[in-house]
């Protein structure tokens, strides 16, 4: 695509009927100018990525400051989701997983801040991207296999030989289980990305149907459901993706099934 | 209309590749039923159950996602 248009541009917004194109949110653009973007161009990423860390950090660091008994609104938020990641990966991983649970925490709250934020109208959701989330998702899966085979030895490749299967079996689920290990980081990084990128194109898809003045209420109140259904799908592949990754610790921390 | 056949294929391909999410509706609508009709035998025992639930759930929608990304890839990737 060349710089500087967009995607409605091209595709003649009269023959297709839409003001703008569903997916030209997902446009990454330079904030300052029209110059290309390099490696270290400020992009509408980078405005957006701040402010999740902005928003974390006024969370959980200036909104916990106060260590009240009766804690205040901020401070009972931080504490929700403090205690909410650390019993899920208490339950998930066991004691000993404990140790990374500041890993699982920062990634929960990584995403399910720029997932919510992603949710607020003209902006952009740096978690529909798959390059943002590959990253997040290479980085949990690099960690764990490194991690299996410091804490494990050459035992870890016992999480491919599955004991509890007949004999005849084990071979042929050992192929199925080397290749499912392999696809995790895939549809770890996908689930998050598409299900992001898939919500916030059909809201738009909605919006562009609110223009037709016949079916504009219909169209009003299907926008308002699908804001709700994604402010439920935010969290939710938020906290799937760092149950995931607890999944992925556990299997690395016991291999023997 | 202008266009060549191999974009064609692609469009119709995108559209096909749309059935895979009938697939994950099945699967993620049978692992919350079964859920929930175990649940509501033993609700006492369901509260720690959620947890595997939503990892089946992410298992059985991950499969629909990549249907997602194939209609993606031929829309925009080829």
């Amino acid at each position: 695509m060349k710089e500087g248009k967009t995607l409605a541009d091209t595709k003649d917004a009269a023959e297709t009927g839409l003001v703008f194109h569903p997916m030209d949110q997902f446009q990454v653009k330079p904030l300052f100018g029209d110059g290309p973007i390099g490696v270290f161009t400020v992009t509408n990423v980078t405005l957006w990525m701040a402010l999740t860390v902005l928003v974390i950090v006024l969370l959980m660091v200036v909104g916990a400051r106060g260590r009240n008994i009766v804690p205040t609104r901020m401070q009972s938020i931080a504490e929700l989701a403090y205690g909410f990641v650390y019993k899920m990966v208490e339950d998930v991983t066991g004691k000993d997983g404990l140790v990374y649970f500041p890993y699982i925490m920062t990634l929960f709250m990584f995403i399910v801040v720029a997932n919510f934020l992603g949710l607020l109208p003209m902006a952009f959701t740096t978690t529909s991207h798959i390059a943002v989330t590959a990253v997040m998702a290479m980085a949990v899966f690099l960690a764990v296999t490194i991690l299996g085979f410091v804490k494990n030895g050459l035992g870890f490749l016992s999480v491919f030989w599955i004991s509890s299967a007949p004999l005849v079996l084990r071979p042929i689920l050992a192929l199925i289980e080397v290749i499912s290990y392999f696809v995790r980081p895939v549809s770890h990084s996908i689930r998050l990305a598409g299900n992001m990128m898939a919500g916030h194109a059909v809201i738009k898809v909605f919006a562009a149907f609110a223009a037709v003045t016949l079916i504009a209420p219909a169209s009003i109140l299907a926008i308002t459901a699908m804001y709700a259904l994604e402010t439920l799908v935010s969290f939710i592949q938020a906290y799937v993706f760092a149950i995931l990754t607890c999944v992925y610790l556990r299997d690395a921390l016991h291999p023997h099934h | 209309m202008e266009g060549d056949i191999v974009q064609m294929g692609a469009y119709i391909g995108a559209g096909l590749a749309c059935t895979g999410m009938g697939g994950a509706a099945v699967g993620v609508g049978h692992v919350v039923g079964n859920f929930l009709s175990g649940a509501l035998r033993n609700p006492s025992a369901a509260g720690g159950q959620t947890a595997t639930m939503f990892i089946g759930i992410a298992f059985a929608e991950a499969l629909g996602i990549f249907s997602f990304l194939v209609a993606l890839l031929l829309m925009f990737a080829v």
